[in-house]
């Protein structure tokens, strides 16, 4: 109920707050419930299955890489020794964006904020001992999606591992890299077109593989609000919804293996919110836009980031608290799984503590709450209702504004959503330094800046050398006429719109790099310069 | 000023936000974007006879390509230019910034009026310094 007080007082993206709600609030009981459903039908507002927690706890995976591929692995098994329950792998800049690790473009940035990968042999080595056929492994992938794809089917095959049995996330999610993340390597439409091939692959190969996680984190980091977030994120399924479509695939046969990633920052019921408003969005949208006919291709399972961006540099510990609260939304939400940020994130890679303290807070969470007894425990509540519904409503809207500016493909490339995003994050630092938006040790509650030192994660400056020699070795002892004839295929496959996996996987067997295959598209579909800002 | 990225590292938040207030505070911001080398920089701060070069890094490799765009600076000639850094940079790193040259570091965490302040400070010190339009 509206009263007085009302004013001036909103959620972290606006939304006008009440002092307090009422049933009034949830409008006509009939529709409410119809809206509500019940979890594991549509419209999947109070979680994707019916049991929630009670069947199965979410996934516990923490981004992770760093340096060599050895380095990599020893990270991994040192979270799966703490009890984490998937892999999730964190590439280098280099790897990202088609460069290999003798490129001199590359050469500030081997190794530093992920594994570098060159070779099919680099991808077996990061999952050396590590069984494939009994790990689901992300990957944080997306230029490149499509040749580390390639890299990871042959490590799958030197395993013995059937392509029927991997499970795992490729983000392979372009457009949000338009929009905010920024590891674009081809122009758009191009781009598109290997995300389709991508999919069309995994589709037809790897049943039980998400070939795309559709992701509105980064945009939601870059600095937008909740609202912007749910309408970008819809916005690009909504766009690759269609491009699968109109490549003759069937909605109700692809979209049960599209998954979502979302941010999960630091209001609480909110957020909370936003993520239940997400899947009914998409169960709506799905029915709707794509005429879905089985409850698969409607529901929308998602992965949560906590948010870095919250994070202080000040008073590192307070961020503890902090990704608490954000990994507490994201199971109020309903995640699948989720990653916890380190304390030592506004400062550097995350320190092996910072790690082990990110993942016993999701057990914590998980084993001591009693967060986990019962299915979707917000339902009901009035205002996580109204808030689920004006979030909703929201973030319609901006996905028909988006609509009018010719879909999230031809939005990005006028510049305009990366406007947006940029305006909002600049609102948001002028609240912070206004004192509007409380951040506790920046502007209110600050101590001296000699501060407590952490031990933070060191990069080992010595490691580019390493995979340099690595890779140079890999080149002089392989069989260069296989990886000249491989490498042709590939040409081909792009120039004449045949799907590009075939031919990756064969050159990833023969040994061609990351580079290499990368420029072949390069060669192609040419590179992609992002509109100015203002 | 002249604000760009420099390296691979596509985070952009904080570049854009520091040139939003920058250009609100009255200065004249040429923000030059993703993926720039030292020479792209050098050339563009050249031609728009820019008083602060900011480059924001957030992957960690701050050192590595200061260093790369000091060197340049100095190859070109360009040693009256200041140059400004910011980025997740940890106090030691911070510190070897300084030692290479770099005129300030603005770590994540500093406010953004207190960026703003510095930075017009600097320019203000490159305009009047001897010798610092000899580039």
């Amino acid at each position: 109920m509206k009263t007085e007080d009302d004013r001036g007082v909103t959620t972290d993206s606006g939304i006008p707050v009440h002092t307090s709600y009422t049933a009034a609030d949830l409008g006509d009981l009939v529709e409410f419930e119809r809206r509500l459903g019940v979890a594991g039908e549509p419209p999947f507002t109070r979680g994707p299955y019916p049991d929630m927690y009670r069947q199965q706890l979410w996934t516990m995976r923490q981004y992770a890489g760093y340096g060599s591929p050895a380095d990599t692995n020893s990270r991994f098994r040192y979270l799966l020794d703490r009890g984490q329950t998937a892999l999730s792998v964190a590439f280098d800049l280099p790897t990202q964006l088609g460069l290999d690790s003798t490129d001199p473009r590359a050469r500030a940035e081997v190794g530093r904020v992920g594994v570098a990968i060159d070779t099919a042999d680099d991808m077996v080595d990061v999952f050396d001992g590590l069984p494939l056929d009994d790990l689901s492994v992300n990957f944080t992938i997306n230029a490149t999606a499509s040749i580390i794809l390639a890299f990871y089917l042959v490590a799958a095959e030197r395993q013995g591992v059937a392509r029927a049995d991997l499970t795992g996330t490729l983000q392979n999610d372009i457009l949000k890299e338009f929009l905010a993340r920024k590891t674009f390597i081809y122009p758009p439409e191009p781009s598109m077109r290997l995300v389709g091939d991508v999919v069309e692959f995994c589709t037809e190969e790897l049943p039980r593989f998400n070939s795309i996680s559709v992701t509105g984190y980064h945009a939601r980091e870059a600095g937008c609000d909740a609202v912007q977030e749910l309408a970008f994120t819809m916005a690009d399924a909504i766009a690759y919804s269609s491009l699968l479509c109109n490549r003759g695939l069937s909605f109700d046969e692809f979209a049960p293996r599209l998954s979502f990633h979302f941010a999960t920052t630091i209001d609480l019921f909110e957020e909370a919110a936003k993520l239940r408003a997400a899947r009914r969005l998409w169960a709506t949208i799905a029915r709707e836009r794509f005429g879905a006919t089985v409850p698969e291709a409607m529901r929308l399972r998602f992965f949560s980031g906590c948010s870095g961006a919250t994070l202080t540099a000040q008073q590192p510990m307070n961020n503890v608290v902090r990704s608490t609260i954000q990994c507490l939304g994201a199971v109020l939400g309903g995640a699948q799984s989720i990653h916890v940020m380190g304390y030592d994130e506004a400062l550097a890679i995350p320190s092996d503590d910072a790690v082990t303290l990110a993942l016993r807070t999701q057990q914590i969470v998980a084993h001591e709450s009693g967060i986990t007894r019962t299915v979707d425990p917000l339902a009901g509540s009035f205002y996580v209702e109204s808030l689920t519904d004006s979030l909703e409503r929201s973030a319609t809207e901006m996905i028909e504004t988006i609509d009018e500016l010719g879909g999230a493909v031809r939005a990005v490339e006028t510049g305009e959503p990366q406007r947006w995003i940029a305006e909002n994050a600049y609102r948001t630092e002028s609240e912070i330094a206004h004192g509007i938006r409380v951040k506790v040790g920046v502007n209110s509650y600050q101590e001296d800046s000699a501060t407590e030192v952490l031990p933070l994660f060191e990069f080992d400056e010595t490691g580019f050398g390493a995979q340099v020699d690595r890779l140079e070795r890999h080149v002089a002892g392989r069989r260069q006429h296989d990886v000249d004839a491989a490498l042709s295929m590939l040409e081909s496959a792009a120039a004449a719109d045949v799907n590009v996996m075939p031919p990756l996987i064969d050159a990833a067997r023969a040994g061609a790099t990351l580079g290499e295959m990368a420029a072949v598209f390069e060669a192609a579909f040419g590179a992609y310069t992002e509109p100015s800002p203002w | 000023m002249l604000v760009a990225k420099p390296g691979l590292d596509g985070h952009d938040r904080g570049a854009k936000v520091v040139a939003f207030a920058l250009r609100d505070a009255g200065c004249e911001v040429i923000y030059l974007g993703l993926r720039c080398s030292a020479e792209r920089i050098l050339a563009a701060a050249a031609e728009e006879d820019v008083d602060v070069v900011g480059i924001s890094v957030l992957s960690g490799a701050h050192v590595p390509l200061a260093a790369e765009l000091i060197e340049e600076r100095t190859a070109q000639g360009m040693d009256g230019l200041p140059v400004v850094v910011g980025g997740i940079i940890t106090p030691d790193d911070a510190e070897r910034l300084r030692q290479l040259g770099v005129a300030d570091v603005f770590p994540a965490g500093t406010p953004i009026d207190d960026v703003v302040g510095r930075v017009i400070g600097i320019a203000r010190n490159s305009v009047s310094a001897p010798g610092g339009d000899d580039r």
